[in-house]
Order: C-alpha cells, then structure tokens, then sequence
C-alpha cells in the first residue's frame, strides 16, 4: 500500500466511530498492535522527550527501506505512535521526509499535534524525517 | 451567601459545553473562569476611557490613570497593606518573584550568602533565585517535606543562620494543595532579621490574606488566579525594602545607574513599573476583587472547604487511588493518581467527558521526584464547583479505570 492508501484505511477506520471514547478505544487497541521496541534500545538516545509521556523509537535501515519500532509509557500515546508507525514504516527515506500526514487532522488528533502539546507527537514525526535524512546523507 | 446557580451564571465560560459534555472545570489552580463584571470592566476601559497612563494630559488618559490608581489602592486595601506605594503591578507572580530576586540580589546578595526556599515550590518561586544565586554566588537552601506532603519546620529552623538572607515560601503548593504554616516561617526568621517573601499565587483566591497581620516583606500573586484578567499581577513589598532595592526592568549590570536614577519613574511604586502596564487588565482585577469580596472570602474559604472534604471522600473510596498531599491544611486541591495508568491517559479521557483537570508535574519536578513520580492528576477545585461535578470526576475515573484495565 501507498502511504496515501494507508492514511486514506486509518481515516476510514476512524470514521466509523462518532463518539470520541470509541476513537479513543480504537487508539488503544491499536496501541496493542504497536511493533515494540527491543528493550535495549529503550534508552536515552531513542527516546523522545514529550512534557508528559516518553516515547522511545528505534530505526532501522536496510539500505532501501526504514523501519520502525516503539514504544510509550502512556497507553493513548502507544496509540498514536502505532498510527504514524503504520503509516511511516518499510518506506525509504525519500518517501518518508516527503510525506505530507494529512490523517492526523482528519482524525481529529490535530489538537496533539500543537507544539507545546505534551504527548510530543510533532517531535515524532520530526524525529521520523530527522532519522530518514540522516540515512539519505549516509546513502549519498 | 449567593446561592450556586446564581453563582455560576455569573461566569458565562460554565455553561458551556466540551465535546458535547457540560464543562467540568476543575482546572483552578492553572487559572480561574472570569465573572461578567470583570469582562464587563475590560470591555469598558477600551469602549469608553482608553488613553495610555500617567502620560498625557487628555481627558482619556487622566480617566484611565485614575481608574488604574483606584485598582491599586483596591488591591492595597483587599490585602490590607499599609501604603499604595507599596503595591506594584507585574505581569503576574512570576513576574514578581523574577523581579524581586534580581533586584533584591543586586541590592542585598553577596558570595556564601544564603536563601532558603521550601521543596513545595512552583518552578516560578525556584529558577529565579537560582538565576540570581548563579549570579550573585549565593546558595539555596531547600526546607524537606514529610510523606503528607508538609514542610519539615524543625529542618526549617536548622537552615537558618547568619547566612541566611531572605525566606521564600509558597503560601500553598500548587501541585498538593499543602497550606504552609507561616507565622512559624515568618516569625522564625524576622527573629534573626531576615525577611521573608510569600508567594500567594495559590493562596489569595481561598481566604483571607491581612499582610498587617502576616507580616511578610513580599507578597506576590497573579491576577488571573483570582477571577482577573490574565498578565497582571502584584508584587507587594515593605517600603523599606523597595525604596533601597534598584528597579529590575532595564538590563542589570549593563545599566547605568546614574541614568536610572534620572528617570522620571524614581519613585514608589512607579521605579518598578517600567513601559506601559497592563492597566486594562488592572482594572479588571480591581472588579475580580470586588466580586470575591461581594461573596464574601470567610464563605468562599467555608464553601470551598466542604467541597475538598467531599472530594476527598469521593475519590478515596476509588480502589486503586493514591491521593499525593494529606496535609489537615489544604487548599481546595487534590493531586491523585490511578494505579498503573498512565497520568496523561488519564486526563485525555477525562477531557473528552468534559473534565477539565491538569496532568503532569504541574511546574514543580522536584516535589514529583520527592514522592518518586513523574506526575499525577490535579484536580483544583474553587467556589463555583459542585459535588454534582466532583460525582461526575469520580464517574469518569471509574471510566478511565474501565478503559485501561
């Protein structure tokens, strides 16, 4: 699938549900899907600093394609980094600094995505693209 | 005592809904829900009298100097001060306390010289004097709590001595709701003459505050704690203290002084107040302040009181609840978290039911390191709530405990 078409299934998914409870439901199932983190790399260097809940994220890069594992001490937070990880992982580099995720908004997730907001999901995805980048300029 | 509905129809924000739900506002220790008369009082100032202060001599601009002097001698008097010179308008309690510590360490602080704060502070009431200790090559000193979430007062008395510059205390902490004793603060150190600041950002909205009566040197507090208007706040302070202190707004140690001193703002208060005030907003705090007195602070401290009680009751029977801070003296303030559930879990699914409570370590890390958490859920209660609302968080932790389960 495209990460338009993935986007475009997560939105569909959502809509399905007009109570925010039931979305969050379905956050928190899909957090239980969430490809964990080997514990070993659940250290300071993968982990991003939100305000309020940790994440850890770890990359790995096979030349073409980035994937990703993670995982958070908050189960709405594991959620959502299930959603971007979905969305983002075994894309190459390329495609992830180009990607536009349009699906947060149309979820209904845009108030996590203010900066000052605690759950840090722009820094995710910021440190996503950051990784992406950094295995481009090691490619090239 | 007005009755609750006619209470809450004072402040329009309340009958508003969130997410379909009826607001449950349980964030009063962030801010406080603003009356009509206050909102009434802005819209005035910019309908009808706006002119910039003490600056021209136009009609527009004498009205607004007047009202702006009139909120000052409001606030001198809500808080029982001695003089108007002695009330400063800031843009709130961090303001203040900002402002004392540099000027009161330019005036005052030399190397070794040290300043005792208590392990409840806001983060407000801890990083400037950090910032002028750092400066000056002074030390603070921290008063320990004990597990209720009190400060250790034998401790206290052990870290005063002949080093020992200035006390700064918070009237309430924030984060567990703790009233501290201050007359055993105060009193401890004015007998070794040392003066003694009191940050009242969580104390003036739930009760009386008679600075005669206290004696504090400093006392500081926001505006919008107190049902005001945001980006103001006050910095009282004995005149003598005041007059020898330098002004903090111009750039410390790249100020010449003697410039300063030709100033035209040389006298109290008006050396502390620097640019343009927030005057509107001055004048929207003098209403806060006369509606909290139409009240009547006894009933607001009476009401508030049982509603703590009643919370506290409700929430303890929770299984699986820890409340942090089981002081006797507590603000209106519960800081509780859910065992094994995450605390910003918790408060997005309480936000979605409408429940407006604060997460996290609300600006005081060290007091979360004291209990060994990283955070918990506050719910800060003020007058205009209800036992209704405090069932309604009680149901919504039951739904958050279902949820995580």
């Amino acid at each position: 699938m495209t990460i338009k078409e993935v986007q475009d299934n997560i939105i569909e998914e959502f809509s399905l549900f007009d109570d925010w409870m039931d979305k969050y439901n379905l956050l928190i199932d899909l957090g239980k899907d969430l490809p964990v983190i080997d514990p070993k790399y659940k250290v300071k260097d993968f982990l991003i600093e939100g305000c309020q809940s940790k994440v850890w994220l770890h990359p790995v890069y096979d030349g073409k394609l980035i994937s990703f594992t993670a995982d958070s001490d908050a189960i709405i937070t594991r959620g959502i980094v299930a959603l971007l990880i979905k969305v983002m992982t075994n894309r190459s580099p390329d495609e992830i600094i180009a990607t536009d995720l349009y699906f947060i908004d149309k979820i209904g997730l845009r108030q996590n995505l203010s900066p000052t907001r605690s759950n840090g999901l722009l820094s995710m995805v910021r440190q996503m693209k950051l990784y992406a980048m950094a295995f481009n300029a090691k490619n090239k | 005592m007005k009755e609750i509905d006619e209470i809450r129809a004072d402040f329009p924000i309340l009958s508003r809904k969130v997410y379909g739900k009826p607001l449950v506002y349980f964030d009063n220790g962030a801010t406080t829900q603003k009356p009509n008369c206050v909102l009434d009082a802005v819209d005035e100032v910019y309908k009808s009298y706006n002119g910039n202060i003490h600056r021209g001599v136009h009609f527009l601009s004498d009205m607004s100097s007047e009202a702006y002097e009139n909120a000052r001698e409001k606030v001198r008097s809500f808080i029982n001060a001695d003089k108007r010179e002695e009330v400063v308008f800031t843009s709130g309690t961090t303001g203040s306390i900002n402002g004392i510590a540099f000027s009161f360490g330019e005036r005052y602080i030399k190397a070794g010289d040290e300043i005792i704060l208590s392990r409840l502070e806001h983060h407000a009431n801890i990083v400037p004097w950090q910032m002028m200790c750092e400066r000056r090559g002074a030390v603070l000193l921290v008063i320990p709590i004990n597990d209720n979430g009190e400060v250790m007062l034998d401790e206290y008395y052990k870290l005063l001595s002949s080093r020992t510059r200035l006390v700064s205390v918070t009237q309430a902490s924030n984060a567990l709701g703790t009233v501290l004793p201050l007359k055993e603060i105060i009193t401890a150190a004015h007998s070794i003459n040392v003066p003694v600041l009191i940050d009242g950002a969580q104390g003036i909205q739930h009760g009386i505050v008679d600075l005669k009566e206290m004696d504090c040197d400093f006392y500081v507090f926001s505006g919008h704690k107190i049902y005001g208007p945001a980006g103001i706040g006050v910095l009282y302070g004995k005149e003598k203290w005041l007059s020898e202190m330098p002004p903090f707004q111009g750039g410390g140690d790249m100020v010449d002084k003697v410039t300063f001193e030709k100033t035209t703002y040389n006298e109290l208060p008006f050396k502390f107040e620097a640019g343009t005030m927030n005057y509107p907003a001055a004048i929207g705090l003098a209403s806060a302040l006369d509606y909290v007195s139409s009240i009547g602070r006894e009933n607001i401290a009476t009401r508030e009181k049982e509603l703590l009680i009643y919370a506290t009751g409700r929430l303890s029977t929770i299984k699986g609840i820890k409340i942090y801070g089981n002081s006797e003296k507590k603000i209106s303030t519960i800081s509780f978290h859910i065992k094994d559930i995450h605390q910003y879990d918790t408060g997005m699914i309480l936000d979605k039911m409408g429940i407006a409570v604060r997460t996290g370590t609300h600006c005081a890390q060290p007091v979360m390191d004291r209990f060994g958490i990283d955070g918990t859920v506050r719910a800060s209660l003020c007058f205009y709530n209800t036992k209704e609302e405090i069932d309604t968080l009680a149901d919504g932790i039951e739904k958050v405990k279902s949820m995580f389960a």
